[in-house]
This record gives C-alpha cells, sequence and structure tokens, in this order.
C-alpha cells in the first residue's frame, strides 16, 4: 500500500463514493490508484469547476463533496471554489497534489505554497509531510469539514508522501477525533433560551429571519413557525429552509428583497435570526438595520454573533437543538394587528414587471417554475438572473436553492449543477445563468455531456452585464462602461450543440412558452438561450449605504413610507 | 466604545503554520497589533503567546472569537479583565561619549535594576526587565546620553492567581 492507496482507503472509509477533479503530474500516484479503486471520479475542465461541483455536491446533499487537483496551477485553481465555499458554509475537503518534499521551497515546475495560500479561505488546511499522518489528517478533515458551521479543508500531499510505502496496518485507519482546539457548541444554554422565549413573548411586532443554517434544520423551522406564528423572512442562502409559498413567508430580505420583508425588519420589535451571519447585503445600512427590534441571535457559530447586528440574546447551537427547545417554551403568539399590516403590504407589493416590452428576464423563470412546479434543484450565476430567480424561483425543499451567496462568484451555477445532479440522481436541475456568467465556466458542457446529466441550463441573455449595467444606469450617470457582450457572445444553441448537448436560441414569448414545458418533459441535458430586453433592472433595490426601508420601487407606485414607531434614537 | 489596550494570550498547538495563521487572521481582519511574542509552553507540544492589541470591547471580543475559530488554538485569555502579571525584556545600547558619562549612566542603571550585558569604549549595553511603564522611563533617562538601539521582546503575560491560570495540560491530550 503506498500514500495514495492510503489515501483512498481513508476516502471510502469516510463513505465517499465520487470525486470531483483534474489530473497533472503532482498528484498522478493517486489518479494511479484511483484506476483500480472504489470511488468514482468526474473528469471536469477546470479545476475550479470542480470545487463548485463538490460544494453544490455538499449543499444538495448534506454529504461533504471531494475535489482533486494537481499542485501549482491545479490548485490556485482551486481558490475561487474554496473562498466561495468557504463564505457559504460548504462542506468540502479538496486534496492537493504537491511536488515532492525535497523541492518545496525551491520554486520547482508547478510549485505553488498552497498552504499558505488557502489558509485564508479554508476552515482548516493541511501540509502532509509524513505518510503515517495521513489516515488521522483525512479523518480530522472530514470531521472539521461537516461538523459545526461546515466549510472547506484543503490536504495538500507531497508526490513522495503519495508514493511512499505504508507500513501501518488496518487499525490505523480507526481514527479518534482528538482536537482539544476544536469543540463546537451544539446544544444551547438553557437559560439563553429561556431568555429568548422571554424576549419573544413579550413582543408586538416580531419576526423570523432564517439563513443558511435553515438547511440542515428545515424541519425544526417549520415546525417553529408554525408553532410560534412568526412571519418568516428567509434569506438568499435560506431559501428553501421554509417554503417560499407558505402563508407565513414573506420572501427575502435585503438589497433585491421584497418590499414587505425589507418593511417588516424596518418595523419589526423583534428578530429571531436563526442560522445567518446579517451579512451587508441583507442588513444595508446597519444603523438603520430593525431600528427598534430586540434581536435573539442563534448561530452555531460565535463569532457571528454581534459580529455586525447586536445580539440582545445569543444563543449559540445547532438550530436542530435550539428551535424544538424554544418552541417548547412559547405559545401560539397573538399578532393579529401585525399580520394584518404585513398582509396589506403584501398585497400592495406582489411581484410584478412590465411584459408589454420584449421577452423579460423574469418571465422566463416564471415560465420554468410553471413547468416545474418548483420540484427540481435549482443552481443560480451570480447577477441579475440571480436575484430574478430568488425571488420568483424560491424552492421548496431544503438543499434544493444552490446560489452562491456571500462571495458572489460568476461561474459557480453551471458546475454547480453537475455537483447537485450528481447527489440528487434523477432530479431535474435547472441552472439559470445570464450571458456573462455561464462563459465564465462554459467548458463544463463537456462534462454536462458526457455524463448526459439532466440539467436545464436557461441563460437569461440580455447581451449585457446586466447588474453592472443596472448600477450604471442608476448610479453611474448612464455611462455604461465595459458591460456589452451581445456584439461577441457565442451563438448558445450552436455552441451547446457543438458540445454534443440539445440547444435553443429563443427570441420571442411565443417560443418560450411553447419551448419551456418541451424541454423540461423531455429532459436535460439542454440549453435554453433567451434573448431577453437588455435595460430590465431588478426592483426593489436598495442602493448601496442606504437602509433597507429605502428602497427603489422601479416603475411600481409609491406608498406612504410609514415612520417606524417608536424609533430608538 | 473608548479603546484601549488589551493583554491577550494564546495557547496553541505547535503545528508549523500556526503563527501565520494567528498573523494572518490580524492582518486580514485589520486588527492593530502592537506586539506579538511565542514561545512553548510548560506542555510539550503547546506553545503560549501573548499578543497586545489596541480597540474597544467588540473589536477585543470579535479578536478572541475569531482566533478560537482556528483549530490549532485550544484557549483565549483575555488579560485586561483580570489580575495579571506582564513583563517585556529590552536590549538597550547606550552610548558612552565621554568616560564621565560612564558612572552617571550606571548609576541609572543600577536605580532601574538593569543589567550590564555588554561593555565597550562607547557603548553600554543594558537588560531591562519590566513593565511599559519601566521601560519608557528607563529611555527617557538614557535619551541625553544618546540611545544607539534597542530591541524588545514584546510583552508576555500570566494571570496572577493559580486557579485561574488556564490549564492546556489538562485539556489537551498531545502526544
Amino acid at each position: 500500500m503506498n500514500g495514495a492507496n492510503v489515501l483512498l482507503h481513508a476516502l471510502e472509509r469516510q463513505g465517499v463514493e465520487i470525486v470531483f477533479g483534474h489530473p497533472g503530474g503532482a498528484i498522478m500516484p493517486v489518479y494511479d490508484a484511483l484506476y483500480d479503486a472504489n470511488i468514482r471520479h468526474v473528469l471536469v475542465r477546470h479545476e475550479q469547476a470542480g470545487a463548485h461541483a463538490a460544494d453544490a455536491f455538499y449543499r444538495a446533499s448534506g454529504r461533504p463533496g471531494v475535489v482533486f487537483a494537481t499542485s501549482g496551477p491545479g490548485a490556485t485553481n482551486l481558490v475561487t471554489g474554496l473562498a466561495t465555499a468557504m463564505m457559504d458554509s460548504s462542506a468540502v475537503v479538496a486534496i492537493t497534489g504537491n511536488v515532492p518534499t525535497a523541492l518545496i521551497g525551491t520554486d520547482a515546475f508547478q510549485e505553488a505554497d498552497v498552504y499558505g495560500i488557502t489558509g485564508p479561505i479554508t476552515k482548516h488546511n493541511y501540509l502532509v509531510k509524513d505518510l503515517n499522518d495521513l489516515p488521522r489528517v483525512v479523518a480530522e478533515a472530514f470531521h472539521i469539514a461537516s461538523t459545526g458551521r461546515p466549510g472547506p479543508v484543503l490536504i495538500d500531499i507531497p508526490k513522495d508522501v503519495q508514493t511512499a510505502t505504508f507500513e501501518g496496518s488496518e487499525r490505523d485507519f480507526d481514527v479518534t477525533i482528538d482536537l482539544p482546539g476544536y469543540r463546537p457548541t451544539v446544544v444551547g444554554h438553557a437559560g439563553q433560551i429561556r431568555k429568548a422565549a422571554q424576549a419573544i413573548r413579550a413582543a408586538e411586532r416580531p419576526i423570523l429571519m432564517v439563513g443558511g443554517g435553515g438547511q440542515v434544520a428545515s424541519e425544526q423551522v417549520m415546525a417553529f413557525a408554525e408553532r410560534t406564528n412568526l412571519p418568516v423572512i428567509t434569506t438568499l442562502m435560506g431559501i428553501g429552509a421554509y417554503p417560499a409559498g407558505a402563508p407565513q413567508a414573506l420572501g427575502m430580505p435585503g438589497m433585491h428583497g421584497t418590499v414587505t420583508a425589507n418593511r417588516a425588519i424596518t418595523h419589526c420589535d423583534l428578530i429571531v435570526g436563526a442560522g445567518l451571519r446579517f451579512d451587508d447585503r441583507v442588513t444595508g445600512k446597519i444603523s438603520r438595520f430593525a431600528p427598534n427590534a430586540t434581536v435573539v441571535h442563534i448561530d452555531i457559530d460565535p463569532a457571528e454573533i454581534s459580529k455586525l447586528v447586536k445580539a440582545h440574546v445569543p444563543v449559540v447551537g445547532d438550530l436542530r437543538d435550539v428551535l424544538p427547545r424554544l418552541g417548547d417554551q412559547l405559545e401560539r403568539l397573538e399578532l393579529d394587528d401585525w399580520w394584518g399590516t404585513l398582509s396589506e403590504w403584501k398585497g400592495r407589493y406582489p411581484e410584478r414587471y412590465a411584459t408589454e416590452k420584449p421577452l423579460v428576464s423574469q418571465e422566463v423563470i416564471e415560465l420554468l417554475r410553471e413547468a416545474t412546479g418548483g420540484d427540481c434543484v435549482v443552481t443560480t450565476e451570480v447577477g441579475q438572473h440571480q436575484m430574478f430567480a430568488a425571488r420568483l424561483f424560491p424552492t421548496s425543499k431544503p438543499r434544493t436553492w444552490i446560489s452562491s451567496g456571500g462571495l458572489g462568484t460568476m461561474g459557480f451555477g453551471l458546475p454547480a449543477a453537475i455537483g447537485a445532479s450528481f447527489a440528487r440522481p434523477g432530479e431535474t436541475v435547472v441552472c439559470v445563468a445570464g450571458d456573462g456568467s455561464i462563459q465564465m465556466n462554459i467548458q463544463e458542457l463537456a462534462t454536462i455531456a458526457k455524463n448526459r446529466l439532466p440539467i436545464i441550463i436557461a441563460i437569461a441573455n440580455n447581451g449585457v452585464l446586466g447588474m453592472v449595467r443596472q448600477w450604471q444606469e442608476l448610479f453611474h450617470a448612464q455611462r455604461y462602461s465595459e458591460i456589452f457582450l451581445a456584439d461577441s457572445n457565442p451563438d448558445f444553441a450552436k455552441l451547446a450543440e457543438a458540445y454534443g448537448i440539445e440547444g435553443h436560441n429563443v427570441f420571442d414569448r411565443e417560443t418560450a412558452r411553447r419551448l419551456v414545458p418541451e424541454v423540461l418533459a423531455r429532459g436535460g441535458p439542454a440549453l435554453l438561450n433567451f434573448v431577453v430586453y437588455e435595460a430590465e433592472k431588478v426592483y426593489p433595490m436598495v442602493p448601496s449605504g442606504a437602509g433597507v426601508d429605502e428602497m427603489l420601487i422601479g416603475d411600481q407606485e409609491p406608498d406612504e413610507q410609514p415612520e417606524p414607531a417608536g424609533a430608538k434614537a | 466604545m473608548s479603546v484601549r489596550k488589551h493583554v491577550v494570550s494564546v495557547t496553541v498547538r505547535d503545528q508549523p503554520g500556526v503563527l501565520v495563521r494567528i498573523a494572518g487572521l490580524f492582518a486580514r481582519r485589520g486588527y492593530n497589533i502592537e506586539s506579538l511574542s511565542v514561545a512553548r509552553s510548560e506542555t510539550p507540544g503547546l506553545s503560549r503567546t501573548t499578543f497586545v492589541v489596541a480597540g474597544d470591547t467588540a473589536t477585543i471580543e470579535q479578536v478572541q472569537k475569531q482566533l478560537q475559530k482556528l483549530i490549532d488554538v485550544i484557549k483565549v485569555v483575555d488579560h485586561t479583565e483580570t489580575k495579571f502579571v506582564d513583563r517585556e525584556l529590552m536590549l538597550v545600547k547606550v552610548a558612552v561619549r565621554q568616560p564621565e558619562d560612564r558612572v552617571e549612566i550606571r548609576q541609572i542603571a543600577q536605580d532601574f535594576r538593569a543589567r550590564i550585558v555588554d561593555v565597550d569604549r562607547r557603548a553600554l549595553t543594558f537588560e531591562v526587565t519590566g513593565d511599559e511603564g519601566k521601560m519608557s522611563a528607563f529611555l527617557e533617562q538614557m535619551r541625553d546620553f544618546g540611545i544607539i538601539e534597542t530591541i524588545r521582546t514584546g510583552r508576555v503575560a500570566l494571570p496572577r492567581s493559580a486557579d485561574a491560570v488556564p490549564s492546556p495540560a489538562v485539556r489537551a491530550n498531545v502526544a
């Protein structure tokens, strides 16, 4: 048994059945061992895509995603993927080859300080210099990646360690995790939970805000909401943790949130924040965020508590533990007045957009929702289409909405669809993309074609970098700097066909209405390129630096902005 | 909120790169570190670092929480809220420009309990140990003679009461 066999055996013992990756010089012993192993390898066409696929594999399944890459450029290509996984708390285990130990530090061919480079963008990382450490390191990596607040872990293995002969035995793979510096608090403090219950009982206008942490605790979130009668806001990362169509759902908060959600935040007197980190895209200007609210913040990461929004009642723990115990101490809250106000806002500000113009992104996305009934996995790229999808195509089950929230990584959606598809075999995966983002990892059409994955790629193609264009129109005096793509975009349908994937260019409403259900019924892989109106904007929008109550609502009729009652000075 | 200096001790596992992780964390999150010192602790496999950081209460709380998130960090203690002893060691090379200065310099050094560690015709090098006040006072006294160069270790600290000592030996099981 050599080091490469040890690695694969350790991965098998972690239950790994599939890895994403790309071979190269410094990881060749691992690929040689893979030839005989019981682990399926998905060959991606760029390491970044491998990292995104592994990330999405975790998000869609709850099992850590694994990616292999070689040293130097292979490993540096993982960087964006690892940073994406770190920001969105996704359990990825990345394995990189490195130059032989004796060459480390000599600027050898394809050498990079991967351990140093990935330190700040991983939950933890390892450079394994002694083969005897490898079984323990792999076990620790999976433990760290998947417990507490999940995150990526990288293991860098020099080539000579991969080829060294293992002198140990099977017993060495029975690792007892001993990490004195890593003991996540799972069980919430009883006294804090009692205080939280008291605060919630005293509230007249409370809301529940659910973030990415809710993806593992969807059942508990739903039970808690039902028991307490709390209005529920789900952040971009929380979509699916609570059904978007449920009567208590107010939609998404923040920069492109719903009017109702943002107003509810401004006017509420209590927020129960569950598994979220109050990101700036959610809060807007912090001093205007929920000025009257007592904040109950439940999160497994103590460092998120009072980092940005001061928590009056912090509860450190796993939502699966805390929410049921908190719910047990609460009865159904009497919130008729508050619900009356919220319903009025909801009624006054439904999702709407003009359809007398040429085809617009929103109706394309709504067609997809109608054709799937929302019963599918949605991955997105980053930009206007992402926000439209979050609002018009939110899924209703946990682990089915997969989008780069924290890092906002263009190029995420297409490889994410691959990872999600392997995580949930047989399920339809819809990748909602823009014509800018899709080109950042377009080479993955090859991976999709090769594996005949049931992925429907829907490009809302407005011929520009739409979100940048929107900002330039609104805040940069219509100085459209470097956003035009239309004159040099490829023929996306032909491009798909060149890869052996069904492709359609769609220019009008009628064809769109006919094709979407047809293609979805047939199943993927397929690429639908919808040419849509260039100047469409995402509204509402909270301008950068403004409070969430200071929304631009486009051509919708403004109404009297109610002043928050009893605002604190 | 008022900005003040905090003396924080961090017990870490002796792993390659652990200092880089800590230093990188400070740099990335923009914490204002005044000094940082690292050395082996009484437990094999564990080191103790002491650093001085300036910030308001919320910043210091974040510093501690972010440090605690590092897997190799075992314990973080902010000494500022408890009784602690802290010391710093400084080496100071003072110019001896005229022979009569020598006597005066040595007299002052004696008052500070500074030890002479090197003697030269034109300079005397002292080792001074103490808290920050003593360091500054010593330098102030020597300034007129001419300070050629100084080097300082940065502060190290331990809590005063025996039971408040973070005992990594109990928590960690390091081979």
